[in-house]
């Protein structure tokens, strides 16, 4: 089962909120996709009222929520919303998003780090979104995170895994869950993710736009269960021609 | 450094003009499916040759919006907060010409429109004035910003240009937009439509969005007043600008609006009639180019329009707009900048979006700071 700060979860698929054609449809999906770790921006909350629309719709004791700093563009920024984020959600669960360009939404890897090193030394959990970047992975991990979610091509894209000469070396060295967040445009993308070793991956706008949104999450949730299990039965090596007798070392099998 | 204004002043309007008009059926064809698009792209997908084509713009238009945005409409309201104005403006409602009532809100009297809006369940508010330095100075925008903090997520303005250190104090009292819109980039015909006043000054505005980029604003809005000159020529200044400054101010998000002249008190008729197919070409047209750029639409167009707007490529909108001050509450019968044409309530432009499979969105920012 993974694991992360010392929390378990069956289900590997995280999903995001946004992007909904309404709030009623989102907790549908997100019910169908049995996905227990939710993302929820802090700038759609309502921080001052009683009840909030979101939220109540994330009610259900399936879903933990992960608060997110979408929209901050530098590392103070970051940790301001982090405490707000505790205070507001009752949770130190913090997915670290710093993305100072608004055209691409790609993460900045510096304030990401220092951001990073100061969240965990203040007790947050720790998830950031960063580049599929083997070296800051390792320096995040040095710093305390408690996972790293490194993306598969730019946020709401859907182009699916651009990056996966780097996710395998990730995936490979770390000693973190990795979790692929950002542009898996499909469930054979999440199963591939999966199947790589990725130890789960963060889904919203393949699900949230689609023509169906409940039924694509429902074909995640299959996707990414698929996914682990090809993983963890070992995938038959891929060869680039048919292996059909032994040309070479047949002789062998005479002398014997 | 590279400012918009060097660059602008390599282009002739002729020239553009004439390079829009020469563009094909092909043209557009490649502007619809290469992955990149550019400029001429632009030009073509706003040429006379792109309206047979123009479904499959709104197609195009609709997945790219759907894909960026998800299916959401921001929603914001107008705050007008005076009407006072010393420079003549021949389109205006406020023009220092115009013989009618002036006023200027008072704290007390803000803050009466302020509970009314958020009666409505208004999040993102836009506060409007005229340009009148002595008496609605940043002094004067400095304390509405404090004082109406409190109750709401995201402060827009459009007011009259301002220097870079007025940009820079507003903003570290809680402004994250500002609206300044060129009116027209037609340099000569500028001239004639503001004869007199700060706002004569067509250097001082095209300069705006540079100051505003340096000064580190969080969202700007650009766009020109249709109807005013060539729509297409227009456009295409409006689009280089706003490429310009993505590669300038790339930390800054842009918006852009497309308002089109309307009828007011003793007012101009327009130059050139922009039709509502025209107004969708360019709305798709402006996605097409910038998938990122959001699109905003007020209540100066009708109902059913509207209403088929949102699946094409907006994504904020205004509703239950007064363009008076004091037109919430304070004095609902003063005289209007320009009519609206859309009057419903917030409430039913709500249900019309989630009715269309769209959710309004109320609140979607936060100060990041103390």
């Amino acid at each position: 089962m993974l694991s992360i700060a010392n929390k378990e979860f069956s289900s590997r698929l995280f999903t995001g909120t946004g992007k909904f054609s309404s709030l009623t449809l989102m907790e549908e999906s997100l019910l169908a996709s049995g996905s227990e770790l939710v993302t929820v921006a802090l700038k759609r909350v309502h921080l001052h009222q009683q009840s909030d629309d979101i939220l109540s719709h994330l009610s259900n004791p399936q879903f933990n929520l992960l608060p997110n700093t979408s929209g901050v563009r530098n590392a103070k920024e970051a940790v301001f919303a982090a405490q707000l984020a505790r205070e507001a959600l009752e949770t130190n669960w913090l997915k670290l998003e710093i993305h100072p360009d608004p055209k691409y939404l790609l993460p900045d890897a510096i304030e990401t780090l220092k951001a990073a090193d100061e969240l965990v030394k203040l007790g947050f959990v720790v998830l950031p979104y960063i580049h599929a970047d083997p070296v800051l992975c390792k320096r995040l991990e040095e710093v305390g995170v408690a996972a790293v979610m490194p993306l598969g091509s730019p946020i709401g894209t859907n182009k699916g895994l651009k990056t996966i000469d780097f996710l395998e070396i990730i995936i490979e060295q770390s000693n973190v869950p990795v979790v692929v967040d950002a542009g898996i445009g499909s469930p054979s993308d999440a199963a591939k993710a999966m199947e790589l070793g990725a130890d789960a991956v963060l889904v919203n706008t393949a699900i949230a736009v689609s023509e169906n949104p409940v039924q694509m999450a429902k074909a995640f949730k299959m996707a990414v269960e698929a996914g682990r299990m090809a993983y963890e039965a070992r995938l038959a090596p891929k060869t680039n021609y048919a292996i059909a007798s032994s040309p070479l070392t047949g002789f062998l099998s005479i002398v014997n | 450094m590279n400012f918009f204004q060097n660059i602008f002043q390599q282009y002739s309007w002729a020239e553009v003009q004439q390079s829009i008009l020469s563009k094909t059926a092909d043209d557009v064809r490649l502007a619809l499916h290469t992955s990149r698009r550019n400029l001429e792209d632009f030009k073509a997908l706003i040429s006379p040759a792109a309206m047979p084509f123009l479904e499959e713009m709104a197609q195009v238009s609709q997945q790219l919006t759907q894909k960026r945005f998800g299916k959401t409409i921001q929603m914001y309201v107008p705050l007008y907060l005076s009407n006072e104005c010393q420079n003549i403006c021949t389109y205006c409602g406020f023009s220092f010409d115009n013989k009618i009532k002036r006023k200027t809100l008072t704290d007390k009297e803000i803050l009466a429109e302020v509970a009314m809006l958020k009666s409505m369940n208004y999040d993102h508010v836009l506060l409007v004035t005229g340009e009148a330095n002595q008496t609605v100075g940043v002094p004067y925008l400095k304390n509405v910003i404090k004082l109406i903090r409190p109750f709401f997520s995201h402060i827009s303005m459009e007011v009259q240009p301002l220097d870079e250190t007025d940009y820079t104090e507003l903003i570290a009292e809680g402004l994250n937009t500002v609206l300044v819109y060129q009116e027209t980039y037609h340099q000569e015909d500028y001239k004639l439509h503001h004869p007199k006043g700060k706002k004569s000054n067509f250097e001082y505005r095209i300069q705006t969005p540079d100051r505003l980029g340096k000064a580190g604003i969080y969202k700007m809005g650009l766009g020109v007043l249709i109807g005013l000159e060539d729509w297409r020529t227009d456009s295409f200044f409006t689009a280089l600008h706003l490429d310009y400054l993505e590669k300038q101010y790339w930390q800054t998000k842009y918006s852009i609006s497309f308002p089109r002249l309307r009828p007011f008190s003793g007012g101009l008729e327009p130059k050139v009639v922009m039709s509502d197919a025209e107004l969708v070409q360019l709305i798709c047209a402006y996605r097409i180019f910038k998938e990122e750029v959001e699109l905003s639409i007020s209540t100066r167009e009708n109902e059913i329009f509207r209403n088929n707007i949102i699946k094409l490529g907006i994504t904020a909108m205004s509703a239950g707009s007064k363009t008076n001050p004091g037109g919430y509450v304070v004095e609902p019968a003063s005289l209007e900048q320009f009519e609206i044409s859309d009057e419903r309530s917030p409430e039913v432009i709500a249900k019309m979006i989630q009715e269309q499979g769209y959710e309004p969105v109320w609140k979607d920012w936060i100060i990041f700071s103390e």
